[in-house]
């Protein structure tokens, strides 16, 4: 048996040997991901094509690796060993759990994580402006400041806003608080309504009425599961509703800011492009979506009392229709 | 070919997988106890170390925590099973389920980072040791540690009890064993070894994360039968140092694996090779032993007239 298995591993070398010449001048990107899932799946896609859109394209003058850690984190460690033995130019690491065992290896290769949604909880950068070491990329944060920019055009004298959360739910509490801060530096009152349980969340919706000028929606899982009450209240009431995800619009919102996974990735594949051209990974700052799309419900705003102005209708990159 | 990076990289996660291949091979092999606890300990040994860690503990006394949760776990699985007379598969798998909940109340969320932490680790990397090297040395201390202390644990008169318990209950029983007080302490000493797994392992990665435990049984399992089949061992010092060879040995088969995309293979194949590493590793020995044999049987034909 010692003798079989030192022959496997004697194959296994020289054909590694064999395998690893390639031409020195390519650039190689090594990218991983903690499990293989449409939205991640996406913002792979989304990088490639975006760096041979600009002009590192696979094959030719990039060199790219791939592994998926298939949700196993012991995995994700040796993939982030071996990433760096490997020395490429930049690893991109997709999800917190990859970007962590990768931070945790890489010293001196530069880093750009993808889809992480608190870069500066998960430890990977200090601050969001400023990282201090060789690791940036891209945060999937709910983009708050710009969804409220949007409630505010359609509701441009709003004094309160309400919001239902759940506040077992550690995302949404997170949410909440920041959308308080937020709104706080904008002379805005946000009114909370707490639901543990969706069967909570109509009356949670119900204690709104009467205190607030329009209803937004974080992605609180506990009541988008239960939506449909909330924007009921919000017929009956006259208040419109408006929602961080662009599913909900379809369910009866008046309008929400969404984003694809695939441009999260154009937007990863554009900071590695960045990168791979020269410039410093130091000090650049760790970006939020930006690609966002408007999706809006003029029926249910009708029913909510409220009329969409034609600017914002057609501003929107799908309008969409409830019932 | 592996690059020194990788290499360490599958030494270092090996002899923590090591740690847990130690706590299978109690419960499987000694105890003849089928423990499924450990996908629920070996993340709770790592959230419980890492919660005390961000706030404030000792790195040590945090991991020390960690092993004193895992034991706890393991007794939870051992007291279903001994006192409620629950099926010992089924009371793992409660336990195991259970920790779940338990593990996101311990850490308050799914995830603790424990990057720019001072961890164990910290105080090494004074010391001159290249950075891929220190994890490597201090678990390999903590590792013969560990494997001195089973080993004589193992030789010791309640070693023995235990031994016996797990080889003819009724038997042990006669002797005046108290078998159900045995399967509790071994079960508590396997699952102490898994959190203590945990913990070095959120340590080194920098990260705590509720779903880390998956398939943490199956690649211990792995690494026991692996390092077994290499080393046959026939005493308990051998079985020992057949863990972590398995483990180590199981760690430098995925090494590989992630290696060889040029003939072919690519990230999703990985588990379909590790299973097939794995099957070859059980299997090879006794074909080589039946060829032997065979050939031994051909010579002995060849050589009567």
């Amino acid at each position: 048996m010692p003798k079989l298995i030192l022959r496997a591993l004697a194959a296994t070398l020289l054909l590694s040997c064999l395998g690893s010449a390639h031409a020195d001048n390519d650039k190689v990107v090594a990218i991983t991901q903690i499990v293989e899932h449409p939205a991640l799946d996406a913002v792979h896609e989304g990088i490639k094509d975006e760096l041979t859109e600009r002009g590192y394209v696979e094959g030719d003058n990039l060199k790219l690796m791939f592994e998926s850690a298939q949700g196993n984190v012991g995995i994700a460690a040796q993939i982030a060993r071996k990433f760096v033995g490997a020395g490429p130019d930049v690893i991109v690491a997709i999800a917190t759990p990859s970007a962590q065992t990768v931070a945790a290896a890489a010293h001196d290769i530069p880093v750009v994580f993808s889809a992480v949604t608190d870069p500066v909880a998960a430890r990977l950068v200090k601050s969001l402006d400023t990282p201090d070491a060789n690791i940036t990329g891209v945060t999937d944060m709910l983009p708050l400041d710009k969804h409220m920019d949007m409630v505010l055009k359609v509701v441009p004298d709003a004094k309160t806003i309400g919001t239902v959360y759940n506040p077992g739910e550690a995302n949404a509490v997170a949410l909440v608080d920041q959308l308080d801060k937020l709104l706080a530096k904008r002379g805005i009152k946000l009114v909370k309504a707490a639901a543990t349980k969706t069967s909570e969340v109509l009356g949670a919706a119900r204690s709104l009425v009467g205190k607030v000028d329009a209803i937004y929606l974080t992605t609180d899982n506990t009541v988008i599961s239960a939506a449909e009450a909330v924007m009921s209240v919000g017929e009956r009431a006259k208040i419109p509703v408006f929602a961080a995800d662009t599913a909900t619009v379809k369910r009866g919102a008046v309008a929400a800011l969404g984003f694809d996974y695939y441009d999260v990735g154009r937007q990863t594949g554009g900071m590695v492009a960045d990168i791979l051209d020269g410039k410093p990974v130091k000090g650049m700052p760790v970006q939020g979506v930006d690609t966002l799309q408007l999706f809006v419900n003029p029926g249910a705003a009708k029913r909510m009392g409220i009329t969409l102005s034609d600017d914002f209708v057609s501003s929107a990159s799908e309008v969409v229709d409830s019932e | 070919m592996l690059s020194d990076v990788a290499l360490y990289g599958a030494l270092e996660t090996g002899l923590i997988y090591g740690l847990v291949a130690f706590g299978i091979y109690i419960s499987f092999r000694v105890l003849n106890f089928p423990d499924l606890t450990v996908d629920g300990s070996f993340p709770l040994g790592a959230a419980v170390a890492g919660v005390l860690i961000i706030h404030g503990w000792n790195p040590w006394l945090a991991t020390a925590a960690a092993i004193l949760a895992g034991m706890a776990a393991g007794a939870v699985t051992a007291l279903l099973n001994v006192k409620l007379k629950i099926l010992n598969l089924l009371a793992s798998i409660l336990t195991m389920i259970a920790l779940y909940s338990v593990n996101l109340r311990v850490m308050g969320r799914p995830n603790i980072a424990l990057l720019s932490e001072d961890t164990v680790l910290t105080p090494w990397y004074d010391l001159g040791l290249s950075y891929q090297q220190v994890p490597v040395v201090l678990f390999s201390l903590i590792c013969l540690v560990a494997l001195v202390l089973l080993w004589r644990f193992m030789k010791s008169e309640t070693g023995l009890a235990m031994r016996a318990t797990g080889a003819n209950p009724g038997m042990a029983r006669a002797q005046g064993i108290a078998t159900g007080g045995m399967i509790v302490l071994g079960v508590a000493v396997s699952n102490g070894l898994v959190g203590l797994a945990g913990a070095l392992f959120a340590q080194s990665q920098g990260a705590a994360d509720v779903t880390m435990g998956v398939g943490v049984i199956v690649i211990g399992l792995a690494s026991l039968i692996g390092g077994e089949a290499v080393l046959s061992p026939t005493t308990v010092l051998r079985a020992l140092i057949a863990c972590v060879i398995g483990a180590i040995l199981y760690r430098l088969a995925i090494a590989f694996a992630l290696n060889a995309d040029y003939i072919g293979l690519q990230a999703q194949d990985l588990n379909l090779v590790t299973a097939v590493l794995v099957t070859l590793a059980i299997v090879l020995p006794g074909a080589r032993n039946s060829l032997r044999a065979r050939l031994a049987r051909k010579r002995m034909q060849g050589g009567q007239p």
